[in-house]
């Protein structure tokens, strides 16, 4: 092969400046960077649909098995939608590994290096990951929650169950809430992979402190179970009523998310501090 | 222009650089030259702000490079090891990079035709050869047109085509008079394509100098003499400042002056010499014999 190299002919407005191209990192053009990255990647786009069909699929096989839902003194609208949001205990594991992902795959690859020399000043990479997440999430978990809701109710009223709507006390708030739930949810799973920078780690403390944590304190004696309804899962689930899922003492819905969103702030100080700080 | 000023980093009780101090100028290509594990690819992170000094000071075109207001077009660096999604796109990769200094579709197509990466723009970075990832991670660090290119080894994994397509680009970009520091463990890799040199071992520097001041200072030559008087023509040589070496048979090993005075000096004492070599030692050997004292990890058996 005679390849034929060029060399590009010497710039002719002086040896001290060089043409350049780059302009300076706004925190938009960070964002657009994080979405370039968030879409061109099959792994978020299979979280998110398995997501979705957990919340949609588990809802529609509970509505349409067992004995229809009946409205009465013991059993509200509200909690009729509480059954059926169930499939949110598992979605919420695929969006947690979102958000994980979201930094541990850099970390895992390499990538990082090549994100923060371009971004030096780094902090503008963590806000536009988790902008970029929830702009994807939110929409996302609104619409599986909303199909969810109409898909379950429809199924129930065909088998005889009680008509429930939006309207009803507690409803709306139920449906969004859980968009809003799974939302900060991913926000922590980017906090938690800006922080231990291992999917493994991220994935394990994840999985700790939304599954295993809750379910062992169920099981605690009644006197040492006084911090139970604040464990991020307890006191977030409460926007979607998942506490009556377990009984117990609960928080109010929207002191519960309240709380969990302050997990989520000060999770995402803590990777901000670590990020800033440390090596990369 | 890359200024390095008392630069020292310390992991726990590592030293990996120890109060380095040195100046990259632009116009020219500058070879960063050291065995491996002298601390190049430390610095070069240090460079790009991606470690933190223990101590000292590093400037990228006269400023603290984390607070450049355009960092893409001031520093373009390619890391050691590799530093791209395989998940993405060889395209996605280098759009992500672009995006964030508003840099358009149009550059990124021209540096992927640039290094040569046209034909898998498209497909996932993670089934490239370590070629590929190199030609990759090259039209990334040329993305911002940067005014200072750091390039970490980057002919590693490239064959003789792409490591050609390097040495002419690398001439190129200092033509432009930008500032281009390209690190090597390889002497002979550097003797072709830099002007000055910056050698490394153990996280200090050992030299700082331009190609041809640095192989004509390491180098130690001498002359070898064939003759069968090798005893009284080594009485004849014998000055302060002249070694010779006899290794028993009928050669000498003469350092610290000229075949020319040797011939002379034979010539008058009427002894015969068969053969008069003066004999320089390669750059290679030349930077062997500048770091040999420094050498982290010796290979286990010299045979």
């Amino acid at each position: 092969m005679s390849a034929v190299m060029q060399i590009r002919p010497v710039s002719t407005h002086g040896a001290s400046a060089p043409a350049t191209v780059a302009g300076p990192v706004t925190q938009i053009r960070v964002i657009r960077a994080e979405w370039t990255k968030l879409r061109g990647l099959r792994s978020t786009w299979w979280c998110a649909l398995i997501a979705v069909v957990l919340i949609v699929g588990l809802s529609a096989a509970i509505a349409g098995s067992g004995a229809p839902y009946k409205i009465s003194a013991a059993n509200s609208a509200a909690g009729g939608v509480t059954i059926s949001l169930i499939g949110i205990l598992f979605a919420q594991l695929m969006l947690g590994m979102l958000g994980v992902l979201a930094f541990s795959g850099e970390y895992a690859t390499g990538m990082i290096r090549a994100t923060l020399a371009v971004v030096p000043s780094r902090l503008p990479v963590l806000w536009a990951k988790l902008i970029v997440l929830v702009g994807l999430m939110l929409p996302l978990t609104l619409l599986a929650a909303v199909a969810e809701f109409f898909t379950a109710t429809a199924l129930e009223s065909s088998r005889g169950g009680s008509a429930i709507s939006l309207t009803d006390p507690g409803v709306l708030r139920e449906v969004v809430g859980a968009s809003l739930y799974l939302t900060v949810i991913a926000v922590i799973g980017v906090a938690l992979g800006a922080l231990l920078r291992r999917t493994a780690a991220g994935l394990s403390v994840f999985a700790a402190m939304f599954l295993v944590v809750p379910l062992v304190a169920a099981y605690l004696p009644q006197s040492i179970k006084g911090f139970t309804p604040y464990l991020p899962s307890n006191a977030g689930g409460t926007i979607w009523g998942a506490g009556k899922l377990f009984g117990g003492h609960q928080l109010g819905p929207w002191t519960g998310f309240a709380v969990l969103c302050g997990y989520a702030v000060v999770l995402t100080g803590l990777a901000a501090w670590r990020l800033h700080r440390r090596d990369a | 222009m890359i200024e390095i000023d008392g630069l020292t980093k310390r992991y726990g009780d590592k030293t990996a650089v120890d109060g380095l101090s040195f100046v990259v100028e632009p116009g020219v290509v500058t070879g960063f030259l050291g065995p491996n594990g002298a601390g190049k690819s430390t610095t070069m992170r240090m460079i790009a702000g991606l470690d933190r000094p223990t101590s000292g000071t590093v400037r990228v075109n006269g400023t603290h490079y984390p607070r450049a207001a355009a960092p893409m077009s001031e520093l373009g660096i390619l890391l050691d090891a590799r530093s791209v999604h395989p998940g993405l796109s060889a395209r996605n990769n280098l759009l992500a990079l672009a995006r964030t200094a508003g840099i358009g579709r149009r550059r990124v197509d021209e540096v992927i035709e640039l290094a040569g990466l046209g034909e898998v723009a498209g497909t996932r970075a993670g089934g490239f050869s370590l070629g590929m990832g190199q030609r990759l991670g090259v039209a990334a660090a040329l993305l911002g047109q940067p005014r200072t290119v750091v390039l970490d080894e980057p002919v590693n994994g490239l064959d003789p085509d792409g490591v050609r397509w390097i040495r002419l680009l690398l001439k190129s970009l200092a033509a432009e008079g930008r500032t281009v520091f390209v690190s090597s463990h390889l002497m002979s890799e550097m003797a072709q394509t830099a002007t000055r040199l910056v050698v490394l071992g153990r996280g200090k520097l050992i030299s700082e100098s331009s190609v041809e001041d640095f192989t004509g200072h390491a180098t130690t030559s001498a002359v070898l003499v064939r003759t069968p008087e090798t005893a009284r023509l080594g009485q004849v040589l014998a000055a302060p400042g002249i070694t010779v070496i006899h290794d028993g048979t009928d050669l000498l090993r003469v350092s610290g002056t000229t075949a020319e005075q040797i011939g002379a000096a034979a010539w008058r004492a009427h002894l015969p010499v068969y053969e008069l070599t003066p004999t320089h030692a390669s750059l290679e050997e030349a930077f062997m014999e500048v770091t040999k004292d420094s050498i982290e990890y010796h290979a286990g058996a010299t045979r």
